[in-house]
């Protein structure tokens, strides 16, 4: 993963903007004050100790999480609580999870394919050439057929981050998309998100591969207690943390 | 060892231990591994081998098969020349001697809808072509007469394209969703009509054959078609339930919560006896719903509560991250339901499940008490001839062994099933 330059994306338009926003679990504030502007084709990579809120975060730009004051506007649309603008920005935005979450009773290929042919209401033939390219994309075309269960992990990771492009979305959120990997396993997937990120793709990542952010990010943001403490492009950040938390934070990680 | 390296340096595979195969070898090890282990089986063989020599001697090498009368039959074993005499009562009750090939084929219409249905590639379409041509030779054959009401054929026409047009949208061509358009103009247009009372109320007959009322139904075909039609409708109707019981929305949620304990905390024979009973109190006075269908309505509602507990069961077995993906994706509550949850919850419930269904089928025999006629209450009422009294044994062992035929079909279906929908999905 070489280290790129710099991109000056102040020209470009936002596709993702925060404004004030705020989230409570309860009496617990996991998001304070969130404010952040995402621009089209921009790359950025979220860290933070555990209970920082980073998924939170990323979880309420498509709604899987509520947020509770303060706005959020995808792509010119403001999530509400109105169906409609939730299933149109579900439709722009694809999600990457931990856990990868394929559904185990149906086939590679029909994983693929579900959203395309449900949501966007493409023809079965069309949409299944859509998947192989994407399959081949990501590796593995050959495993077309087969059932999750029957994939390792990167595998499987490999298949949801396909899965999520099926959908041709705008911008991809990846939750942790490593963490439940065999060490392995991490580069096959990280590979993949590189190349993607390499066309141009707008994505937000929450992970703690610093490999990856140097490679790929355009921005670090560092996230503790539910606040974004720090954000810097990723050489700046790694040599030069500003805040107390953020150093002792990458101490943690990188010297071990 | 030198003698495990190859000259690859790779290590020499070895060889499994011997197997301990072959009859002596299994018995050695299974049977009489040790002194204790010898002695239970050979208590055990002894014990089983004095209980089966006794029953097959009262059975089988006493049993009279031939018997004109019960005084020929007392003294010896058990008395199957009852069974000989009665069978026909039995299976098909009350049901006028000279049609009784009409229940027979029924039962073999019932039995040929439930096998075809039973095989995972008939999982489509064809499933409503096989249900519907199967009750509707059923039926025929029972009453003899089938009126068709317009309203229903409308209704039907207007459910199918409905149907069609929202859950077909994504991948029928054109012409399949004009002709879902146009039969639900049809239905929807006829429908407004009927109720306006422009449409008179036309019903088309179908009668080859004389009419037979239910109160003269009996036995085998019964049992089945209380039991096929109560789970049938059973379940969709506690796929529901369950659905609601887990429903964001409070007035759904407690209706259908409601419901389940309602129902769960009754007897099914106190439903039975509401249904026979006190619901004709309720209606107006002139109408009158058979009370066939009233046994038929109190075994839906009660399997329905059951098995929306069951299912529940499965659609909390879901981790979270398949609704979130679904969601994720874009889908709505019915896609991500019927395509993601519900198929994947339900694989997790069948043998409950089954279960579930083999209780009701057994359960059915409760109508005895409002006076229908099913396959236990027939072979019961075999017992009142005064020319064949005090063979209860005889009669009842044939009809568990009827029950247990169909109950062990079912066991092992589910077996299959499990099998079969896990196919490539165990890792």
């Amino acid at each position: 993963m070489a280290a790129k330059a710099a991109r000056d994306l102040s020209n470009v338009a936002s596709v993702i903007e925060l404004k004030s926003v705020n989230k409570w679990f309860g009496q617990f504030h996991v998001l304070s004050d969130i404010n952040l502007d995402v621009k089209e084709g921009e790359k950025i990579v979220i860290c933070g100790p555990s209970g920082s809120g980073k998924s939170t975060l990323i979880r309420c730009i498509n709604r899987l999480e509520e947020h509770q004051a303060g706005d959020i506007i995808v792509d010119g649309v403001t999530l509400s609580n109105d169906v409609k603008n939730i299933e149109a920005i579900r439709r722009e935005v694809g999600m990457v999870f931990q856990s990868f979450n394929l559904f185990p009773h149906l086939t590679i290929l029909d994983n693929l394919t579900l959203a395309p042919i449900w949501v966007k209401k493409m023809p079965k033939k069309e949409a299944e050439e859509i998947a192989m390219s994407l399959l081949n994309r990501v590796r593995i075309p050959e495993q077309a057929l087969k059932y999750p269960g029957q994939l390792s992990g990167g595998q499987q990771q490999r298949v949801a981050i396909a899965r999520a492009l099926c959908m041709r979305p705008k911008i991809m959120l990846f939750d942790e998309p490593t963490s439940a990997l065999d060490p392995e396993m991490v580069k096959e997937v990280l590979d993949v998100m590189v190349e993607l990120a390499g066309e141009g793709m707008t994505m937000m990542v929450v992970t703690h591969e610093m490999g990856f952010a140097r490679a790929v990010a355009d921005r670090v943001i560092f996230m503790d207690r539910g606040e974004i403490v720090e954000q810097n492009e990723p050489e700046a950040f790694f040599a030069n943390p500003q805040n107390e938390r953020t150093k002792l934070f990458l101490g943690q990680i990188l010297h071990h | 060892m030198s003698d495990d390296a190859l000259p690859g340096g790779e290590r020499r595979q070895l060889a499994p231990p011997i197997d301990e195969s072959g009859a002596l070898g299994w018995m050695r090890k299974n049977l009489f591994s040790s002194w204790g282990n010898g002695i239970t089986t050979v208590v055990l063989i002894v014990a089983v081998g004095w209980i089966l020599s006794g029953f097959l001697d009262w059975a089988v090498f006493t049993a009279n098969f031939t018997a004109a009368s019960g005084t020929e039959c007392r003294g010896g074993g058990a008395c199957w020349a009852l069974i000989r005499e009665k069978w026909r009562y039995i299976f098909f009750g009350s049901f006028p001697y000279e049609q009784h090939w009409r229940p027979f084929f029924a039962v073999i219409a019932m039995l040929a809808m439930l096998i075809t249905s039973a095989d995972r590639r008939m999982w489509n379409w064809r499933l409503l072509v096989i249900w519907g041509v199967g009750s509707v030779i059923t039926f025929l054959l029972m009453f003899g007469q089938i009126h068709i009401p317009l309203s229903l054929v409308l209704f039907i026409a207007l459910a199918v394209g409905g149907v069609g047009l929202s859950l077909r949208k994504a991948i029928a061509d054109t012409g399949e969703m004009n002709a879902y358009r146009v039969l639900a103009a049809i239905g929807f247009v006829g429908l407004a009509l009927r109720i306006a009372g422009v449409l008179p109320a036309w019903s088309l007959a179908i009668a080859p054959l004389s009419y037979v009322e239910t109160s003269l139904w009996g036995g085998i075909p019964v049992t089945i078609i209380l039991a096929t039609y109560g789970l049938a409708f059973a379940f969709p109707y506690g796929v529901l339930l369950a659905l609601g019981r887990r429903s964001n929305l409070p007035l759904i949620k407690g209706l259908c919560v409601g419901f389940i304990e309602l129902i769960r905390g009754v007897p099914l024979i106190s439903l039975l006896i509401m249904a026979s009973v006190m619901l004709p109190l309720f209606l107006p006075s002139g109408t009158t719903i058979d009370k066939f269908l009233r046994a038929q309505v109190a075994v839906v509602l009660f399997a329905g509560a059951y098995i929306a507990e069951v299912i529940r069961g499965g659609l909390q077995s879901l981790p979270k991250g398949q609704f979130e993906a679904a969601d994720a994706m874009g889908l709505n509550y019915l896609q991500k339901t019927l395509l993601i949850i519900l198929p994947q919850a339900i694989r997790v419930v069948i043998p409950p499940l089954i279960n579930t269904f083999i209780g009701f089928f057994k359960d059915t025999s409760l109508v005895l008490i409002i006076g229908i006629f099913d396959f236990l209450n027939t072979a019961n009422q075999a017992l009142v001839d005064p020319n064949w009294a005090g063979f209860p044994a005889e009669v009842y062992l044939f009809a568990a062994f009827i029950y247990f035929i169909f109950c062990y079909s079912m066991s092992r279906y589910s077996k299959y099933l499990e099998v079969e929908l896990n196919k490539g999905t165990r890792r």
